[in-house]
């Protein structure tokens, strides 16, 4: 479980990336998050968990555990793995419904829209939409499992 | 030739990007215009638009002359025996399309072979698989030895009474080789194969002579001889292209039609159907015309002059791979880093202001036959300076130190 919402690690971000001045510092620090980013392990690199790109692949796997959803993604492209490490660290630990109410402003205030913009290069606007797809996914079954109960 | 003047012709090379100056070298993928061209397509809409063929008016006259001279300019600019012979295109694809669509279907069979290389782009690729599967014939392809050429023993292994066509590429898109396409031509018409050569990347770097090949088919795209998107032409020996069933239907390609049945135009409007993008192909002239004022052999001239400081330069980088490394290449550099992602690169040098173009290049069986995900490539035109060059390697040497 993730202490911090969603807003709140957003914001931390946006304020982390209004120091840098230059865009070397910008990609540099996301090269940074990509090279650090944690290993998905190659049990996870399957074709079901493969959201494939034009000219990058993005591996996205994810798990319910008490109540969150924990993602864990990898990318064979470092900046789009230091993007990816962003996206994870605001939605993974969060819960269904909040993953759902995310509106992820923050790419756009950190000046990384051209990313998402371009979906057929690089699958990250596909990965978002597929973290979506899983908090629906555990939120039904979380709510199926309350009316089983109920 | 001097560079500086050409450039000045270019009103695109004048803008920033990111705050840099443009260096653009994804010429490959398509030219910039000059401004010859730019004011072609508005003098058209300004001064005489209109219908072309069929109006008896002035605009209408003038509009048809414009149109009918660019025919002319394109015939000159292949070397076409006669200007029916050139039908007006979107592009490369849609001339391979309509190759496929008429010719082939008239003239493949069951078991049949088509061949092509294992440097063809897509366009030159899906075609033929979807006549091959309508037609259950066979598509057989020319292997790539590991320096970027085509393996010519293997061609000629390949021909037999059962190949049909051949459609091969000129100038490969992802590693610049130029193929011997006049020897592959001979090759194939002694078995009776009939050639459609892909000319995408050859016609604004080679000087092209479609009689002295002499291919069946040849098709090129506007836009990468400096002209604009979504015109192009394919050229066709006149026999063939007589008798093709027709490509589409609709206004232009007919001569009379009854509800009973509708007789056909003569070439090359049987295969110009509909109104024609008439705008483009006047500015399609102009582009041509660019290229003849400036003169091929001084444009080649200097592009290999690109080429061969690009490629020196290049090869100094440690961990850098030029991959195409065939003894006859346009000026195109395609090549792979150590340990750093095409993609990666391709970020980090557009905020440097320097377009190259990253990835499969359309050509996927290719970059499979690598062992590659995608390259870096940066493709060279009339307008490039060696001080750009200077740039991308410095450009490269930045994002090295920033990926690795």
């Amino acid at each position: 479980m993730n202490v911090k919402s969603i807003a709140e690690i957003e914001k931390e971000i946006v304020e982390d990336f209004a120091l840098f001045d230059s865009w070397e510092d910008k990609y540099e620090y996301i090269i940074e998050l990509g090279k650090k980013l944690a290993v998905l392990e190659d049990e996870h690199k399957i074709d079901e968990n493969k959201i494939k790109g034009c000219q990058s692949t993005v591996w996205l796997a994810a798990s319910f555990e008490d109540g969150v959803v924990v993602f864990k993604a990898d990318s064979d492209a470092v900046i789009v793995k230091g993007l990816i490490s962003m996206l994870i660290e605001v939605l993974s630990g969060q819960t269904p419904e909040e993953i759902l109410a995310a509106k992820m402003n923050f790419i756009a205030e950190i000046g990384m829209m051209t990313h998402l913009a371009q979906t057929r290069s690089n699958g990250l606007l596909s990965m978002i939409k597929q973290m979506k797809n899983y908090a629906v996914a555990y939120k039904m079954m979380k709510d199926n499992k309350k009316a089983d109960h109920g | 030739m001097v560079v500086t003047d050409i450039r000045q012709q270019f009103p695109i090379l004048g803008r920033t990007v990111k705050g840099k100056p443009l260096v653009y070298f994804d010429n490959a993928a398509t030219s910039q215009k000059p401004q010859s061209v730019i004011d072609a397509l508005s003098h058209y809409y300004a001064h005489y638009n209109a219908n072309i063929h069929r109006g008896i008016h002035t605009l209408a006259e003038e509009a048809t002359h414009a149109y009918e001279a660019a025919r002319f300019a394109v015939q000159e600019f292949i070397g076409a025996a006669e200007v029916e012979e050139i039908i007006f295109t979107r592009g490369t694809t849609e001339g391979i399309n309509l190759v496929a669509y008429t010719w082939g279907r008239q003239n493949i069979a069951a078991g049949d072979e088509i061949i092509i290389s294992g440097m063809e782009h897509h366009s030159n690729i899906v075609p033929w698989q979807i006549v091959c599967e309508e037609k259950n014939a066979i598509l057989k392809v020319i292997p790539v030895k590991d320096n970027g050429e085509l393996d010519m023993d293997a061609y000629k292994s390949l021909l037999s009474s059962k190949t049909k066509l051949v459609s091969i590429v000129q100038v490969s898109n992802s590693l610049g080789t130029v193929n011997p396409v006049k020897e592959m031509i001979g090759a194939a018409h002694e078995v009776g194969a009939k050639v459609l050569v892909d000319g995408a990347q050859s016609a604004v770097h080679l000087d092209i002579d479609v009689q002295d090949m002499d291919c069946d088919f040849f098709a090129f795209s506007g836009h990468k001889v400096y002209g604009p998107t979504g015109i192009g032409a394919l050229y066709g020996k006149k026999e063939l292209l007589e008798n093709m069933p027709v490509f589409q239907g609709g206004g232009e390609m007919i001569r009379e039609v009854t509800f009973e049945k509708t007789t056909y135009n003569d070439l090359p409007y049987k295969y110009e159907a509909g109104t024609p993008n008439i705008a483009d192909t006047i500015a399609l002239k102009t582009a041509l015309d660019f290229i003849k004022d400036t003169g091929k052999e001084s444009i080649r001239k200097h592009e290999a002059e690109l080429l061969a400081y690009a490629t020196a330069q290049l090869q100094a980088i440690p961990g850098l791979t030029i991959i195409g490394q065939a003894g006859n290449k346009v000026s195109l550099v395609s090549f792979v880093i150590d340990g750093v992602h095409p993609q990666d690169m391709g970020v980090l040098l557009d905020n440097m202001g320097i377009a190259v173009r990253t990835g499969h290049h359309c050509t996927q069986p290719l970059m499979k036959r690598f062992g590659i995900p995608g390259t870096i490539r940066a493709s060279f035109a009339v307008y490039n300076q060696k001080e750009e060059i200077d740039v991308l390697i410095a450009g490269l040497h930045k994002a090295i130190k920033m990926l690795t």
